[in-house]
């Protein structure tokens, strides 16, 4: 029965396997690519309505009892993270039936489409620190890949960085793993929380979670460690793009999110301060880069920057408004940042370029692009009946309960700065005059439906606050008190 | 013996780091490779170096060494063979296309798109 936590592994790892020996067929890839996430949706669905039931599901692999074994640990945190991983990964892939290009069809692209989602989602489920450098290691050889594919010069070039600065991570994240063991001498994060809080956090664990905070910065892009984000993320093609912005930085901000409320939270004074500190500044640089650019592409990159600072921000509070604002915003950015990259890649295969200034009018053409971009604006900068507006609302609130008023203004000043940078789009792309447009508009009905579909996900996200409310209260109540997790991990 | 591997494993990372910061993309792979190696030995290390039989029942020994970190390192290593396997790669098909392995050369400006 509990075998359900490790499905939404298994479904894509098999699915993948199965799509190598079909290589040259694009219909049976297609097709089994699609039935594999439709099936991933439901029994995702049905997951978290399991844990909403039962509490938190675990698995012991192989029935090595918790400790010793690889535990798969389905908290509702983790359930929720699985289930928009899946929407997302479904969307984005009825959109590069279109977008992506035979070529690069051929050439396994649902292969490692596949394999990237069974790193995220292990990398979500997994209870184990060795085996989340394992998963990462999985999603991460995969999007090497994914963002190589096709081969052209700017894609090589920002790959070689790509790898660079991962593989320096991956190093760093053994590094940390090493020290921890010396220390705590076991592997498992409950069994880790549990002996980290008997010995009280000495120093040395705090130079333990600063590092933990490196590595997880480093994948999760966080002031002084996002540097490698824009150039690489410009490079990708737009499906590979809306997936790596949706997902690869979220499972860092999510590490971040276990390590810091279930095994370092004893000494907060001093590692969620830095942590505070470091997400604040990561917002204004982002605000920065998103205000200054004019290319369709870097203002929502930046985007990325921005929100993940947002959400580590909320951490970093670690009282339960805040932590629930991070949950709430977490969902909602992943969602919105897939429809916004699938958006704008509609607008630049209209107009043929990414530039800003070299197109205007889009919507007396193509109403449809218009409207769908302007309510995911809306939505990205927190309007109310929107759904970035509560996530922001209940960090803004958390802020104000620790009594830090500058973090709480830097915050609603962001949401201002990124409505902008996104009504830059809309007004010098979508509206003005009308002009003829250098790209093709084929395929754009096909292309716009999956994008429409997450900005509706979204918006019923955004209007839907009571019915997810339970849900979100749930995680955060394991996130609040890790004695839940722990309790559930190793059944005492 | 743990200091001594202490400080050879700072030793490697020095080497990484300075190789890392250099400008051919070969040298910094080999950085990468002694980052690894480096990571590897602090994971032995850092399991314990205590005295004790392999990790093999059949030596019935008193005590063994503690085989959980070698299970890290053998998992470690086959990640990183991989990763740099398909990086040396990149590397070559890189240097065919772009015609360089100068990494000053690959900035990401707008002038070199």
């Amino acid at each position: 029965m509990n075998n359900l936590v490790f499905l939404p592994v298994l479904l894509p790892l098999l699915t993948g396997i199965i799509l190598i020996f079909f290589s040259k067929s694009i219909r049976i890839q297609r097709t089994l690519s699609v039935i594999s996430f439709v099936i991933g949706v439901l029994l995702s669905t049905y997951l978290v309505s399991q844990v909403y039931t039962n509490g938190i599901l675990t698995l012991d692999v192989s029935n090595w009892k918790a400790p010793f074994g690889i535990t798969l640990v389905a908290d509702m945190l983790a359930a929720l993270l699985v289930l928009t991983t899946n929407i997302i990964a479904l969307c984005v892939l009825l959109y590069s039936f279109t977008s992506i290009g035979i070529e690069r069809e051929k050439f396994y692209y649902y292969s490692f489409f596949n394999f990237l989602i069974v790193g995220v989602n292990g990398a979500f489920l997994t209870g184990d620190v060795f085996n989340l450098f394992v998963f990462f290691e999985v999603m991460l050889m995969s999007s090497y890949v994914l963002l190589v594919l096709g081969g052209t010069k700017i894609q090589l070039r920002e790959s070689l960085k790509y790898i660079l600065v991962n593989v320096i991570s991956s190093a760093l994240f053994v590094i940390a793993v090493a020290m921890l063991y010396s220390i705590v001498g076991t592997l498992n994060m409950a069994d880790i929380s549990k002996r980290v809080a008997e010995v009280g956090q000495p120093g040395q664990l705090t130079v333990i979670a600063i590092l933990f905070l490196i590595v997880f910065g480093l994948k999760g892009a966080i002031f002084p460690l996002f540097y490698w984000l824009p150039g690489s993320y410009a490079a990708a093609p737009t499906p590979v793009l809306a997936l790596f912005g949706a997902l690869l930085t979220k499972v860092g901000i999510y590490s971040i999110f276990r390590t810091y409320t279930l095994i370092f939270y004893h000494d907060s004074g001093f590692t969620h301060q830095f942590l505070g500190v470091l997400s604040l500044v990561t917002i204004i640089i982002g605000v920065i880069g998103a205000v200054a650019y004019w290319d369709l592409k870097k203002i929502v990159i930046y985007n990325i920057v921005i929100a993940v600072g947002v959400i580590a921000y909320g951490i970093s509070l670690l009282n339960e408004a805040a932590v629930m604002g991070s949950v709430f915003y977490l969902l909602h950015d992943m969602i919105i940042k897939a429809a916004l990259f699938l958006l704008i890649g509609i607008m630049a295969k209209i107009a043929g370029t990414y530039n800003l200034r070299e197109f205007s009018g889009l919507i007396h053409k193509y109403p449809y692009v218009g409207w769908a971009f302007f309510i995911a604006a809306l939505s990205l900068g927190g309007i109310p009946p929107l759904s970035g507006f509560i996530g922001k609302l209940l960090i803004v609130q958390g802020a104000f309960q620790a009594k830090d008023y500058w973090g709480a203004g830097i915050v609603l000043m962001s949401s201002l700065l990124v409505l902008y940078s996104i009504m830059k789009i809309f007004i010098h792309g979508v509206w003005g005059k009308p002009q003829e447009y250098k790209g093709s508009p084929i395929g754009i009905k096909s292309m716009l439906i999956p994008s429409a579909i997450l900005v509706a996900i979204s918006a019923l996200f955004g209007l839907g606050i009571e019915f997810l409310y339970p849900y979100i209260s749930t995680a955060t109540d394991t996130l609040m008190d890790p004695t839940i997790y722990i309790e559930a991990v190793l059944k005492e | 013996m743990e200091i001594l591997m202490a400080i050879v494993v700072g030793i490697l990372f020095t080497c990484a780091t300075y190789l890392m910061l250099s400008k051919s993309i070969l040298r910094i792979i080999i950085g990468t490779g002694l980052l690894s190696h480096g990571a590897h030995l602090l994971i032995l290390t850092m399991g314990g170096l205590k005295r004790g039989a392999v990790p093999l029942l059949g030596e019935h020994a008193k005590n063994y060494v503690d085989p959980l970190p070698q299970a890290l390192i053998l998992t470690a290593i086959v990640i990183s063979f991989g990763v740099t396997s398909f990086f040396l790669v990149l590397a070559y098909r890189a240097y065919q296309e772009l015609g360089t392995d100068n990494m000053d050369m690959l900035r990401g400006t707008e002038a070199n798109e």
